[in-house]
């Protein structure tokens, strides 16, 4: 269902875009009759209803139109730039994740102490500041004054996976600092109120050695809910894709939508932006089954 | 679940009590005073920059930082120490203007969706879901290329992207709200949904709605830097910075750093400024 409407809004969506279909490619200097026919032949002078039938109908079934900029079948360039994005979200998520619950661990059992205070403002500020902002201070310390890593994220061609790796750590830092403030505070969160329940206290006084009290009591009940933060945010990293993509000059999936928006290559922008929109939903989808899968207590309720 | 604690919760510190919280934060304080110095520049630092910020000076380009031009010239010999001072203008308009919108539509949004529930609040909560699916700033980034960038559009696009987020606060909020026998009271007295919904719950429900606008705010101007760097934001001349990052990051590989380090701190100082208030204020309503 949401599915569905989103697919109708983002059809909608490329119907706003201003100008005339055939206009825009062909120049304003072609003729009318010429700009009338290549219309009819992309099928654009067809009612919306149709439009949207068909539309939606071939992309079900892995056809996502032909791009009107480069005049070939789009879904090639979003099958490539999928496989970019996700070695790059995969980078920043590998740091950020492990990085981000022992810094929120750690703020919670420090609670209300200076470490716990550093991490948490730490946390906050990391989150704010704009990707390209954080993008463009590291390009400027460590590629072009220490020259560690490369400023662009576009390894040679026939690179392994470790030249790869290499060359998006650069690139994912942005990422990893806003998704560490979410993910951290989710983090201390949900430990600080597994670390005052009675089951904690209970534990506590059977007389369990304080790390068995941690590991097997606090912290599995603590990071369920960050496990629904981490896979919502996946969401958000796309967002921010099409910023670091733009910076790192990355051929990705944010890249990729922000060229089509700029050059009004609505099959393109389309079919990338609904891609996008069921990438969250299976995330959000694979986090919930997760959640019940790792809570017993959910198991048979009718919560998921 | 801000809600719920509401309804637990009726009784409210007094006005006074909350700012005196407040006075007693260092982080809430060195957040305001941030603003504040570029509230105040945006304000009156056009009269006070000793070089007028748009001044062109062809012979001058790309100077580094000096006594004359304390952050250097940029592309076009503009000095950059008076396009720092003065950038935060355009972005402190146009982000406050969109949260505004986004906060006032999203509420009247979710006031009515959760007070009437049934067919109209499935249908609003569905379109909701769809449009969340979507990253903010891809919406945002289509919206604008449809209506072509100007402060206008800015405002519009973030500020309508904002509003089922806000509309979805607000109504969990309501849905805890009207269950509560003030409520039941109000409608045995016969007075109208309109008036229950505006004189008897939303005054009810300003604490988060209030939280919600200063959160957005941080978000609206991460937002709107960022639509600015990728170009469909605010506009040349604007000595935005988010434009001047844009216009200038490609000449970092030569070595020019000063075009887009002093932007990029401003920046920083100003969105961290801006979320040590809002994170401020939150602790200190739930106190």
């Amino acid at each position: 269902m949401t599915l569905f409407l989103l697919s109708v809004l983002v059809f909608a969506g490329g119907q706003l875009l201003p100008g005339d279909v055939g206009r825009s490619i062909l120049g304003p200097l072609a003729d009318q009759r010429a700009v009338a026919v290549l219309d009819h032949q992309l099928g654009v002078d067809r009612p919306l209803l149709a439009q949207y039938g068909d539309w939606i109908g071939h992309f079900v079934l892995g056809d996502m139109g032909m791009s009107y900029i480069y005049r070939a079948p789009v879904a090639p360039f979003i099958g490539t730039a999928l496989v970019h994005s996700l070695k790059l979200g995969a980078v920043a998520f590998v740091i950020v994740v492990p990085l981000a619950i022992l810094g929120g661990v750690v703020a919670a059992l420090n609670v209300g102490r200076w470490l716990d205070r550093v991490i948490t403002l730490t946390g906050l500020s990391a989150t704010v500041v704009p990707e390209f902002v954080s993008g463009i201070v590291l390009i400027l310390i460590f590629g072009v004054w220490l020259d560690v890593f490369p400023i662009t994220a576009t390894w040679p061609p026939d690179s392994g996976i470790l030249t790869q790796v290499y060359y998006l750590i650069l690139p994912s830092v942005p990422l990893v600092l806003v998704l560490f403030g979410y993910i951290a505070r989710m983090a201390r969160a949900g430990t600080v109120t597994a670390l005052d329940a009675d089951y904690t206290r209970t534990a506590v006084l059977k007389g369990l050695p304080y790390r068995t009290v941690i590991w097997r009591h606090v912290l599995r009940n603590a990071l369920l809910p960050t496990i629904a933060v981490v896979a919502t945010q996946a969401g958000y990293l796309i967002g921010g894709l099409v910023v670091v993509e733009t910076l790192f000059h990355y051929q990705g999936i944010g890249g990729l939508i922000y060229a089509a928006a700029k050059s009004h290559d609505f099959p393109m922008l389309e079919a990338g932006v609904l891609t996008v929109g069921v990438i969250y939903v299976l995330a959000a989808l694979g986090a919930d089954l997760l959640t019940v899968r790792l809570n017993p207590r959910l198991r048979f309720g009718g919560a998921a | 679940m801000s809600g719920v604690a509401l309804g637990e919760a009726p009784v409210r510190a007094p006005r006074w009590e909350t700012l005196r919280l407040l006075a007693r934060s260092p982080a809430f304080l060195a957040g305001a005073a941030i603003v504040l110095f570029w509230v105040l520049c945006s304000l009156f630092g056009e009269r006070l920059v000793p070089i007028d910020p748009y001044a062109a000076d062809l012979l001058g380009t790309l100077d580094p930082p000096s006594a004359e031009h304390w952050f250097g010239t940029d592309q076009l010999g503009r000095d950059m120490f008076s396009r720092v001072i003065v950038g935060a203008r355009d972005i402190l308009t146009v982000a406050p203007l969109a949260t505004l919108l986004g906060v006032g539509l999203g509420t009247a949004i979710g006031l009515v969706t959760g007070y009437f529930r049934g067919i109209i609040d499935n249908l609003v909560s569905r379109l909701v879901d769809a449009v969340l699916a979507l990253p903010l700033l891809i919406v945002a980034l289509m919206a604008l290329v449809a209506l072509g960038p100007s402060n206008g559009t800015v405002i519009l696009a973030i500020g309508l992207s904002f509003t089922p987020i806000v509309a979805r606060t607000v109504r969990s909020a309501v849905l805890a709200e009207r269950e509560l026998d003030y409520v039941a009271a109000a409608r045995l007295r016969g007075e109208s949904s309109g008036h229950i919904m505006v004189m008897e719950i939303l005054p009810n429900i300003l604490g988060p709605i209030f939280v919600e606008l200063t959160v957005r705010v941080g978000y609206a101007i991460f937002t709107v830097a960022t639509l600015s760097f990728l170009g469909v934001g605010l506009q040349p001349p604007s000595p935005d910075w988010g434009l001047a990052i844009s216009e200038n990051y490609g000449l970092i590989g030569g070595g020019y750093w000063w075009a887009v380090l002093f932007d990029a701190l401003a920046i920083t100082s100003l969105v961290v400024g801006v979320n040590l208030v809002a994170d401020g204020l939150q602790n200190a309503l739930d106190q």
